[in-house]
């Protein structure tokens, strides 16, 4: 038996693109992001990187979450791939991010050089004091931890870090987020549901 | 139609085997598995199924020829050094022509090795998952969703062929989490199993067994599965390919190293290159007819593998040195990426011309 790709070479981004003009989606919107996120176990890298697939998969689109596994977890670094495309995901381990966050200064210096040019990078700045020095990438320091204690959302420094994110790559609308939100939020933690929308929206200012 | 939901391919694996009318589990946690075993302790239990976990992995699999013997469809799941002390059971089950699902989620070898994805048991799968003549069934699905769609067919060609079946996957298609779409949860018919060792409710008594003393017994009993081996290799091989139509340079994956090969032939494409996949979906049945087929036009063969090369023997046997036969792996955890793959392609196209 023999299963036969229809879409051979007809599903790059150009043609989501297309697609997207006629469907009078925003171009920007629709464009494929390949995501490291990065920090210590305990931060909450994870649960970012599930939120920002499941934003994909509310948008009907091709995505891939993939963790780090392993003694690295416990009390290491912790790091995960995130893909969102409307072509199949090639390969869901992202060796050259567009999209990178960090959250602690080892994963700074192993991730910011694997940046792709043109790429952009969030930095939690409040934990990681040096600063990116190659100028092709768009690098936004974000102070997350401060933020989110000064505002009253702590433990949420993940999603404003997110939120930033959203604001500059664009992965999916702010409407397609919130309803992520909702959905991914578990019900007995539902009263959580503001705090995370009021991070993204803090981040998205930031 | 199930809605789309985000899964981890190891509970993806087990929710499938469960709609597939699963309902007896054995097995001992190693990972990258453990979630799948970890899913099944908590679903198994609710729908009056069996989970449980064995003190060894050895342990588990015999208990795996126990319910098959007696009819039920059963599981196991483990990685590589588990799967190494399963390979007597797998043996015991082809030899007593009973029906499993075995599934290895591969980590680097040999010994413990390591815990990152891997691809190095594919000589174990496909040339000697226990001692003696036999082979086992080996599906090698690329993404959580053909994870999940194997998981019935291979239940039903084990019960079929009275053969164990394996489902050779790696830590990256079990840790990843990617869109799937279920089955329908319901009632599943399982077929009727008059050989089992079920009480003999019948006249004739059943016997599940292994031994046989007598040289020409064992001689005829093991010339006829032989002969629904070669049925299995006539009708039950599959393939996929990609662009494969006006390639010159075909390259050949299987698993989670398919997609990454994709991708480098998609870039191949994109810089003027005329490569192809072709990608092993059954590694036993190897399509063999797909690669003689492909041998007819391509130049040359790029084998992409996560071992030191143990597919690319199957590939130069198809092909059958009528091309050059080329090979790129990483090892032990590492997983290739799409450039790596895109330089070997380019260095063949180079050398072609």
């Amino acid at each position: 038996m023999s299963v036969k790709d229809t879409n051979v070479f007809e599903r790059g981004s150009d043609v989501a693109d297309r697609e997207n003009a006629e469907r009078d989606l925003p171009v920007t919107v629709r464009r494929d992001v390949n995501t490291v996120l990065a920090g210590f176990g305990g931060q909450g890298i994870l649960f970012m990187g599930k939120v920002i697939a499941y934003a994909g998969l509310l948008d009907g689109r091709e995505v891939s979450w993939l963790p780090s596994y392993g003694p690295e977890m416990r009390g290491g670094t912790a790091n995960c791939s995130v893909c969102i495309s409307d072509a199949q995901i090639g390969c869901p381990l992202v060796t050259a991010p567009d999209a990178l966050i960090v959250m602690n200064q080892p994963s700074f210096e192993k991730f910011v050089p694997t940046v792709k040019p043109g790429g952009v990078i969030v930095v939690e700045s409040s934990i990681i004091t040096a600063k990116v020095e190659c100028n092709n990438v768009a690098v936004h320091y974000v102070p997350a931890t401060t933020l989110a204690e000064q505002h009253g959302l702590k433990g949420l420094a993940n999603i404003i870090l997110m939120g930033k994110l959203l604001a500059a790559a664009g992965f999916c609308s702010v409407e397609t987020m919130t309803e992520t939100i909702k959905k991914i939020v578990p019900a007995r933690k539902a009263h959580l549901i503001p705090k995370n929308i009021e991070a993204i929206e803090l981040g998205m200012k930031a | 139609m199930s809605q789309r939901v985000l899964m981890k391919g190891n509970e993806a694996l087990a929710e499938a085997a469960v709609r597939a009318g699963c309902r007896h589990f054995f097995g001992y946690p190693i990972t990258p598995q453990t979630e799948l075993a970890a899913y099944m302790a908590k679903r198994l239990p609710k729908i009056g199924g069996c989970f449980l976990q064995a003190e060894s992995e050895i342990a588990a699999i015999n208990m795996v020829l126990g319910a098959s013997a007696a009819g039920a469809r059963v599981m196991t799941s483990s990685s590589s050094p588990g799967i190494s002390l399963k390979t007597e059971g797998i043996s015991y089950i082809a030899g007593s022509d009973l029906p499993a699902l075995i599934i290895n989620i591969q980590r680097g070898g040999p010994g413990l090795g390591g815990i990152q994805p891997s691809q190095a048991d594919y000589w174990q799968a496909t040339k000697a998952p226990g001692h003696g003549d036999l082979h086992i069934l080996v599906f090698a699905p690329n993404s959580v969703q053909e994870m999940v769609d194997t998981v019935a067919s291979a239940f039903a060609l084990a019960d079929e062929y009275r053969m164990p079946a394996m489902i050779l996957a790696d830590g990256m298609l079990g840790q990843m989490m990617e869109p799937v779409v279920l089955p329908e949860e319901g009632n599943v018919t399982l077929p009727e199993k008059p050989w089992a060792t079920n009480g003999h409710a019948g006249e004739v008594r059943n016997i599940a067994n292994s031994l046989y003393i007598e040289a020409a017994e064992l001689e005829r009993l093991v010339k006829a599965r032989f002969e629904r081996y070669a049925e299995i290799e006539e009708k039950h091989s599959r393939h996929e390919t990609y662009g494969l139509e006006d390639a010159e340079i075909v390259v050949t994956a299987y698993g989670a190293t398919a997609r990454v090969a994709k991708a480098a032939v998609r870039d191949a494409r994109a810089k003027g290159i005329k490569a192809g996949l072709l990608r092993p979906v059954t590694l036993w049945p190897f399509p063999k007819k797909a690669f003689e087929d492909a041998a007819k036009s391509a130049k040359a063969f790029l084998c992409v593998e996560m071992s030191m090369g143990q597919m690319v023997d199957d590939v130069r046997l198809a092909v059958q040195c009528k091309r050059p036969v080329e090979f790129y792996g990483r090892t032990g955890g590492i997983i290739p990426t799409p450039a790596e793959v895109l330089a070997e392609i380019e260095k063949l196209a180079g050398g072609a011309e």
